[in-house]
């Protein structure tokens, strides 16, 4: 028999995969503003703001309660934790989010820097692992919650890439500054994007497995 | 220290050695109270507990958590032999307290040392003082009684609820004074374990609350084992919890691990309530 405790963390699942859904979203068609030159997506990322801050304080509310009420224990109560961590990370995610947006809008009053090569593929990047990170916590999959931590060290890479590559075309054209400026800025957010979702693959990899993987070189005994 | 509680009553009264240090990776480290090795218990020709090997710990408090009928409550009236009042009954395996034997220990002396409160307060049908009085005069204590009632009454906290009507029946009291009664008698002849066998079922959340404190107390200088139904209480009350199922130890560890990480799944199926 299925109890109502049961129906209430699936329900609070759901809920919480909808706002990493909204989250995607919202970092896609952020980082598509400027590669398609599209302001209306970058509007778009503004009005769907505050739906993921909605989302952010009703998933609270409802660990809360089901803390309060169903007092958890074991893996009930990891995912719970799990859940608690990883709707602040999609929150913040939805601001990196608007970030990029407002960067994109910036951008868009300038002449295009240079091709975008290395912004797509970072976007791909950091993308996939929030999308994989959440597929993680759905299949219960701790494997594909590690694959998420091995690739953050790629989107540092493209990172460091862009801004050295960039930072040289400031050197030679200082009309571009402005924004080179702000591409540098997406690069950052998308690289702090693809660090929230390594939190988030961790505290899946904690609620599955119970391993506490953060900060591996911290001594636990 | 285990020598000192075999002798003459006086020589007991000393505070046990402090190693209130609750920190979970001392479990380890932690000298050993109770060491059960192999323990078989029967109801007649039905067995009640397989196979059962475990280590209790100075001064901590250890939790039993399982189901009804699982043997919990037997196997803590092993500790002190109680349940030899049964018909019947037979025990086979190794119980050591401070490394001796109890099966062959004289058993007024175990259970002096090995202290007992039940589910329900069973206070004597005499005064409060006389109540607390009782273990020590039956012990041949020599020493000032009434300090010593007065020492077991605050342990207890129950002191400054009833020092102006000590001579007042027992039966007087709430039903969680009664039952923080029974731990200062318990107390009274400073046992070095005290078994308790779900003491909060019948009580309220502030009593319970106030049990539960006081066990946090008495972790300085007693032993304490808890059979309890109440999850939440095994959670925040002990140190370590162990699991029963069906007569057998299916998992014992640190209470934080068990509560958060237990490795089986059967543990983790009764503690969330998926249990059957």
């Amino acid at each position: 028999m299925e109890r109502h405790f049961e129906h209430d963390l699936d329900e609070l699942k759901q809920r919480l995969l909808w706002m990493g859904s909204l989250a995607e979203r919202a970092v896609h068609q952020a980082v598509h503003a400027v590669l398609d030159a599209d302001e209306h997506l970058a509007e778009a990322v503004l009005a769907e703001e505050d739906a993921i801050n909605e989302m952010q304080i009703e998933v609270d509310e409802r660990i809360q309660r089901l803390l309060a009420l169903q007092s958890p224990m074991a893996a009930d109560l990891r995912f719970l934790l799990a859940v608690s961590r990883i709707n602040g990370d999609l929150e913040r995610i939805g601001d990196q989010a608007v970030n990029i947006a407002q960067s994109a809008m910036r951008i868009l009053r300038h002449a295009q820097v240079k091709p975008y090569v290395d912004l797509p593929r970072m976007s791909e990047l950091a993308e996939g692992m929030v999308r994989d990170s959440l597929n993680a916590l759905v299949r219960g999959d701790v494997d594909l919650a590690q694959s998420v931590l091995q690739r953050d060290d790629q989107v540092d890479r493209l990172r460091d890439q862009l801004f050295r590559e960039l930072l040289t075309y400031m050197m030679e054209n200082s009309a571009v500054v402005f924004p080179s400026f702000e591409l540098i800025l997406v690069a950052k957010n998308l690289e702090r994007i693809g660090d929230h979702a390594t939190n988030i693959a961790e505290d899946v990899i904690y609620f599955i497995a119970g391993r506490d993987v953060r900060h591996p070189a911290l001594d636990r005994r | 220290m285990a020598s000192a509680a075999q002798g003459k009553i006086e020589m007991t009264l000393a505070p046990h050695a402090r190693t209130n240090d609750s920190s979970a990776a001392a479990s380890s480290t932690s000298a050993v109270r109770f060491e059960i090795a192999n323990l078989n218990f029967y109801y007649g020709p039905k067995q009640a507990v397989f196979s059962l090997n475990l280590k209790i710990p100075v001064n901590r408090v250890t939790a039993l958590i399982g189901p009804s009928g699982c043997g919990k409550s037997t196997f803590l009236r092993t500790l002190n032999r109680m349940n030899e009042t049964i018909r019947n009954t037979r025990v086979e395996g190794s119980i050591l307290l401070d490394g001796q034997s109890i099966l062959g220990m004289d058993v007024v002396n175990l259970r002096r040392r090995v202290g007992m409160v039940f589910q329900r307060p069973n206070p004597f049908p005499k005064s409060i003082y006389e109540n607390v009085a009782y273990g020590l005069r039956i012990n041949g204590y020599k020493g000032n009684l009434s300090e010593h009632v007065e020492k077991s009454l605050r342990r207890a906290a129950l002191w400054e609820e009833v020092k102006d009507h000590l001579h007042k029946s027992a039966f007087a009291l709430s039903g969680g004074q009664q039952q923080r009664l029974c731990i200062a008698r318990a107390l009274a002849v400073d046992p070095e374990v005290l078994l308790l066998d779900e003491p909060c079922s019948a009580l309220d959340p502030v009593t319970t609350a106030k049990i539960e404190e006081l066990m946090f107390q008495l972790k300085d200088s007693c032993t304490m084992t808890i059979v309890t139904h109440n999850m939440q209480q095994a959670a925040r009350a002990s140190d370590f919890t162990a699991f029963m199922l069906d007569g057998k130890l299916i998992e014992h560890n640190e209470t934080s691990k068990l509560f958060t990480t237990p490795h089986d799944p059967r543990t983790e199926a009764y503690i969330t309530g998926r249990f059957g």
